[in-house]
């Protein structure tokens, strides 16, 4: 079909006119945490790699041990647990970061962390926008982001959604669920706390609520290194205390605005970068996208438009294309 | 592992050891495994045991004078626990020990003759044992023996010893009676003699096991050189590592069981009792390896149920609270921690490389072909289209 040039600016302008009528629509207010709002501080500084965490969650879960290659080499089941990463088994992992001959800790050159990853129950999650069914969603109070395996359609669009690749299908299932870290928000229920937090030893992850985590958290960035402060175990309010020495934090709470903002606060001695965490803007990608497609589809004005201006698109090519047969038929 | 050579040691024990090892129930066969125990115990190769027997038989070892300051006897009754072999007949002949006030039978100014005698005749020969701190306090009153402070004491005979071993925790770093306040000013031998010549080997522990002693001494004797040390002046064959690399519970401690009471399910079931205050994590010593008492397994500190209490270590013992959670000394962790990103799968093979793009190949000269065979469709319903008008 030749279009003339008049007719195709006649279909570009109305388009145009469509994206930038329409009303800028902002997304939800899921940015603003309930004053209630609860979460995990983790310190690296203060982890002993013990994994009494990953122990303790496995428990409080009912999870099973996942596999690994010494299970599958030795065809043993449920005597070692031994998974690389997070896993459909594995809700909460310790990893290790190592540089060099990895000699001191809490160091960046030559020296080695250990780092907690579990879900970051964000301020405004990805995952929570983009399900299609509304599995994923978010407490209003707690801000715990649950997920019902009722509604679950299998599309995994959770998988692809969140920055940091917390959630987990299970591929062995046909029928399987998205796994993460939902808080233990079965035994907080209940009054108790998540078992990670229970089960730490040192104080590395404390429970409580996420704004007196946050206050904490700066409190211990304004420390002098080498000073001996006495870390809450398991509550940031606990009265049981351990003593340690201070190490020289880098100067950033994780989890304050990325993304913007989470409940799974960080602080390291080490770049965060190193540590696997990504670099994220202080918005959402659910900000961005929920802006986008609630400016273009408000009301359903704009596809409307839309609609029309390519009706009035076909029509015309449709008339050029009779007159020119008609043309053709004269000659 | 080559096994000693037994005739060598036979040639070497001789008729005179014989029959004095026979008289205290020694068999010849005995010696030779105390020989050749005390050789993997150094971690030496077995044909050691060779050397070890020579030396310890040699006619002309040199005496041991073993002084006491402020101690509370346990360093030497932790010798005379040893089994392997029992001290008093065959250690004390091996090291003729000239002067112990525990053990000696003399007392007063005999007592004092005899020691003073053995300095002049051995002088640069003997080995000298120091067992408990010595005062610096107000000139030292603290201690005295035979008139003299025991600064006074140590400084008149550590000078003249070939070695000197400060066994102990008191004798290495001031023990027990330096803790805070430290009214008498208790003091470690290397502390209160930091210029002296002498080689001085630290021993601590509360009490150090029998058995490092005399795994010192032997290699002393046998080699004529000091065991490795560390920057403390710590045998590194005994003090090189710390309790937590070779603890018994470490498996629990990596398997995140911990025993949060004493007496709770995990204590009962002998779970890590890092959670207890263990400082097992932060110690260097030996225990979990030699234990205590030959008296099986388990006869340890931890392997009763109490956490350790860092005995050996300066700033842990007598200093850090029983139940304070200890320091994780830096380890160079082990490699069973998955690290941030782990590689999976092996890449792109070449042969998947190629099917890949065989595929793709055919695909896009099937759409080359296509788009070809619908221009020239094209063109033929526009001929036909002219044709027909």
């Amino acid at each position: 079909m030749k279009l003339e040039r008049r007719d195709f600016m006649k279909v570009i302008s109305a388009g145009a006119v469509t994206a930038t009528t329409a009303k800028t629509v902002r997304s939800e207010a899921r940015t603003a945490l309930s004053e209630d709002a609860v979460g995990i501080l983790y310190d690296a500084t203060v982890c002993i790699g013990c994994k009494a965490c990953e122990v303790a969650c496995k428990e409080y879960n009912d999870m099973p041990s996942s596999s690994s290659y010494v299970n599958d080499q030795f065809e043993v089941k449920n005597v070692w647990d031994s998974p690389d990463d997070l896993d459909a088994k594995t809700l909460n992992k310790i990893k290790l970061y190592k540089d060099g001959d990895g000699s001191v800790k809490d160091r960046e050159k030559d020296g080695f962390s250990y780092i907690k990853r579990a879900c970051m129950h964000c301020a405004d999650p990805d995952c929570v926008s983009v399900c299609p069914v509304t599995a994923l969603t978010k407490d209003p109070v707690t801000g715990i982001v649950s997920y019902d395996e009722t509604r679950c359609c299998g599309c995994r669009y959770c998988q692809i959604a969140c920055q940091y690749l917390i959630p987990k299908f299970e591929y062995d299932d046909p029928l399987g669920q998205i796994q993460k870290c939902q808080l233990c928000s079965h035994v907080i229920a209940e009054g108790g706390i998540p078992g990670c937090c229970e089960a730490c030893p040192t104080g590395a992850s404390i429970y409580g609520n996420v704004h007196d985590l946050l206050d904490e958290a700066h409190q211990r960035l304004d420390m002098t290194p080498g000073t001996t402060y006495d870390f809450p175990v398991r509550m940031v309010d606990s009265k049981d205390r351990a003593s340690h020495e201070v190490h020289e934090y880098v100067n950033y709470v994780y989890g304050e605005s990325e993304g913007g903002g989470t409940q799974y606060l960080i602080l390291s001695a080490v770049p965060f970068g190193e540590l696997g965490l990504p670099n994220l803007p202080d918005h959402s990608n659910a900000s961005v996208t929920e802006k986008l497609q609630h400016s273009l589809y408000k009301g359903m004005i704009a596809p409307a438009a839309l609609f029309v201006g390519l009706l009035y698109a076909a029509h015309q090519s449709v008339k050029y294309h009779n007159r020119s047969d008609e043309e053709g038929a004269d000659e | 592992m080559s096994r000693p050579d037994v005739t060598k040691i036979h040639r070497n024990i001789g008729q005179y050891h014989t029959g004095e090892m026979d008289r205290r129930g020694v068999s010849r066969r005995d010696f030779i495994k105390f020989c050749t125990a005390m050789s993997a115990a150094l971690t030496l190769p077995f044909t050691f045991a060779e050397r070890i027997a020579a030396a310890v038989t040699d006619p002309a070892r040199p005496p041991v004078i073993w002084l006491h300051f402020q101690d509370c006897t346990g360093c030497t009754e932790t010798l005379l626990r040893a089994t392997h072999p029992t001290v008093e007949s065959l250690v004390l002949d091996i090291i003729s020990l000239d002067y112990s006030e525990t053990l000696l039978a003399a007392a007063g100014h005999q007592a004092e003759a005899a020691k003073q005698a053995t300095i002049d005749d051995f002088e640069g020969k003997f080995i000298l044992v120091v067992e408990g701190s010595i005062p610096t306090k107000d000139g030292g009153i603290y201690c005295k023996i035979g008139d003299k402070t025991a600064v006074q004491i140590l400084e008149e005979t550590l000078p003249k010893a070939a070695a000197a071993v400060a066994i102990g925790s008191c004798a290495s770093w001031g023990g027990i009676p330096s803790s805070g306040p430290n009214p008498t000013g208790a003091k470690g031998v290397t502390e209160v003699m930091p210029e002296a010549k002498t080689p001085v080997i630290n021993l601590p522990g509360c009490p150090p096991s029998p058995y490092n002693l005399m795994q010192t001494v032997v290699y002393y004797l046998t080699m004529n050189k000091l065991p490795e040390l560390d920057k403390k002046g710590r045998p590194k064959f005994a003090y090189g590592s710390i309790i937590h690399e070779n603890c018994e519970r470490r498996a629990h401690f990596d398997a995140g069981r911990f025993a949060e009471q004493f007496g709770d399910a995990g204590h009962r079931q002998g779970w890590c009792l890092y959670k207890l205050g263990c400082k097992g994590p932060e110690t260097h010593a030996n225990c979990p390896s030699i234990l205590y008492g030959d008296v099986g397994s388990g006869a340890w500190p931890v392997g009763t149920g109490h956490p350790c209490f860092g005995c050996t270590e300066e700033d842990v013992a007598f200093t850090k609270p029983l139940h304070q959670q200890a320091a994780v000394a830096e380890v160079v962790p082990p490699a069973f921690y998955p690290h941030i990103v782990e590689e999976k799968g092996k890449g792109l093979s070449i042969g998947a490389a190629a099917v890949v793009g065989a595929a793709a190949g055919v695909a896009g000269g099937a759409a080359a072909m296509m788009a070809k065979d619908l221009r020239k469709q094209d063109e033929e319903d526009e001929q036909t289209n002219e044709k027909a008008e």
